[in-house]
């Protein structure tokens, strides 16, 4: 069955410029096919979200937008993903540059075994060499945004694997702005957390989508559709449905995402 | 793919809600065709029967809205679930309107009987009870559209809509005439305006129920619409 749909130009639709453009991207692992002929816009200053069942090539999808993927022999992406109209897979430029301006964030807290301080400041020092006072400030407008600030302000010189789970994650989400990007990548940012600071980290990602575009992949239906304001569905490789997560919780055009966002998929 | 959801439970839950709202649905359609019969037989007990029924509707409206907040508040449903859970709570509260307008003619009933009125005087509850058939009839229909969740079944309750209406202006006329023929027959003729209105409302609510069936299965809402139009919205 061949459920494969022209995803709608969300960008059009909306006035809002595509930050994100993806065109005909496929991927494989080795001989296995991942990803098939994707294309879809993703709205600049918005949150996107990635559902679908394990498997089906959301967290790979993510990974292409910095080049994540690389990381990992035999590992290919053909099509492209264009960041403000430019093709990034293709790029010459530096990598690091290039996830300098798409950040990214992990399912489980991945705090570095240094200060949270440090934690924080490290990326900013890969990239600018700023005064004292300079980062102090930036350390703190990071942990501020990360709604993480008054927790820790008077333990800035302890380890950072002292926080709790979710101040971990959140301390993760600090040091991830730390550095400005222009998207961030959340690959289900709370599926460790507890329902409190999964509220916080939800409400964070509402407070962010102004100044960053967010996308986020999610095995949390309930939390895509809290949380995003555009919706995609995927299912073994292909994009099934994407649209206003309103339409998509309210209404699905495609059958499939009908069937999985009621817990009728078996 | 499948209709049945992974959560057995679920599934039984929604299903068993659906039928109580059947149930509902079937008292109040009894409560209507009761009612209308102890109007033409002039019958106070008939009448007192149906006013016995309402505090069963009642209680059936507030037991089957519990159900749907505790369902939406456990398992957050979504897509068409969330649309049937919403429009079950709309529908509900449509038929016990059409239970209010049954124990309306009730009362009419004992009131008319009360103050001595016989079936002698030539009223015309016969055009009473052909409002009432096509009343009754539009509200079985919505049901069974519920039941199935048949759009076409639907959109035709939308369509015979205006019979009643229509019905029921000519009983007004007629009934104007009676009254000017006859001061005598005023008292009893505005009773019975009365109950062609409830019936007429009867029938709009039966209206009510059939859009909520197409918002449960389209996802649309047809609400304030012409019948032209919403068979265009539901193509």
């Amino acid at each position: 069955m061949d459920t494969r749909v022209q995803p709608p130009r969300v960008a059009a639709a909306t006035g809002t410029r595509p930050k994100l453009s993806v065109r005909d991207l496929s991927f494989h692992y080795g001989s296995f096919c991942a990803l098939r002929n994707i294309t879809l816009d993703i709205p600049e200053h918005r949150v996107t979200a990635f559902i679908g069942p394990s498997g089906c090539g959301k967290s790979t999808l993510l990974r292409t937008f910095n080049r994540m993927f690389e990381l990992y022999p035999d590992q290919r992406a053909e099509g492209q993903v264009l960041l403000d109209g430019e093709d990034i897979l293709n790029s010459r430029e530096d990598v690091s540059l290039i996830r300098a301006r798409v950040g990214m964030v992990f399912q489980k807290p991945t705090p570095f075994p240094m200060s949270i301080y440090d934690n924080v400041a490290f990326g900013v020092r890969l990239f600018e060499s700023l005064p004292r006072i300079e980062m102090d400030e930036r350390v703190e407008w990071a942990l501020k945004k990360a709604a993480l600030w008054n927790e820790v302000k008077d333990k800035l010189t302890q380890s950072g694997s002292g926080l709790s789970g979710g101040q971990q994650q959140r301390l993760c989400i600090a040091r991830g702005i730390a550095i400005k990007p222009e998207v961030l990548l959340l690959d289900e940012p709370c599926s460790a957390l507890d329902p409190i600071s999964t509220g916080k980290i939800e409400e964070l990602i509402h407070e962010l989508k102004t100044e960053y575009t967010v996308v986020i992949v999610t095995h949390n239906m309930q939390q895509a559709a809290r949380a995003s304001d555009y919706t995609a569905y995927m299912y073994l490789g292909d994009l099934i449905e994407f649209g206003p997560t309103n339409d998509v919780f309210m209404r699905p055009t495609q059958q499939a995402t009908e069937d999985y966002i009621t817990g009728r998929f078996g | 793919m499948s209709n049945r959801h992974l959560s057995t439970q679920f599934d039984a839950e929604l299903s068993g809600i659906s039928t109580r709202v059947l149930e509902m649905g079937g008292m109040v359609e009894s409560q209507v065709a009761r009612a209308v019969r102890a109007l033409t037989e002039f019958d106070s007990e008939l009448a007192a029967d149906v006013l016995s029924l309402e505090e069963r509707v009642n209680a059936t409206e507030i037991e089957i809205d519990s159900d749907l907040s505790s369902i939406i508040a456990r398992r957050q449903p979504t897509a068409r679930d969330l649309r049937l859970l919403i429009a079950i709570s709309k529908t509900i509260a449509n038929l016990e309107r059409v239970g209010d307008e049954a124990a309306r003619i009730a009362r009419t009933v004992q009131r008319l009987v009360d103050s001595g009125v016989s079936s002698r005087m030539r009223l015309p509850v016969s055009d009473l009870v052909y409002e009432s058939e096509l009343a009754v009839g539009q509200l079985r229909k919505a049901l069974d559209a519920f039941a199935r969740l048949d759009v076409d079944r639907a959109v035709e309750v939308l369509r015979r809509d205006d019979l009643i209406d229509r019905e029921f202006e000519g009983l007004l006329r007629k009934l104007i005439t009676f009254m000017m023929e006859d001061a005598r027959t005023i008292s009893s003729s505005i009773d019975l305006i009365f109950v062609a209105k409830a019936i007429e409302r009867v029938g709009d609510h039966a209206k009510n129920l059939a859009e909520q069936t197409i918002y449960i299965v389209k996802g649309t809402d047809v609400r304030h619409n012409p019948v032209g139009t919403v068979e265009s919205m539901v193509r």
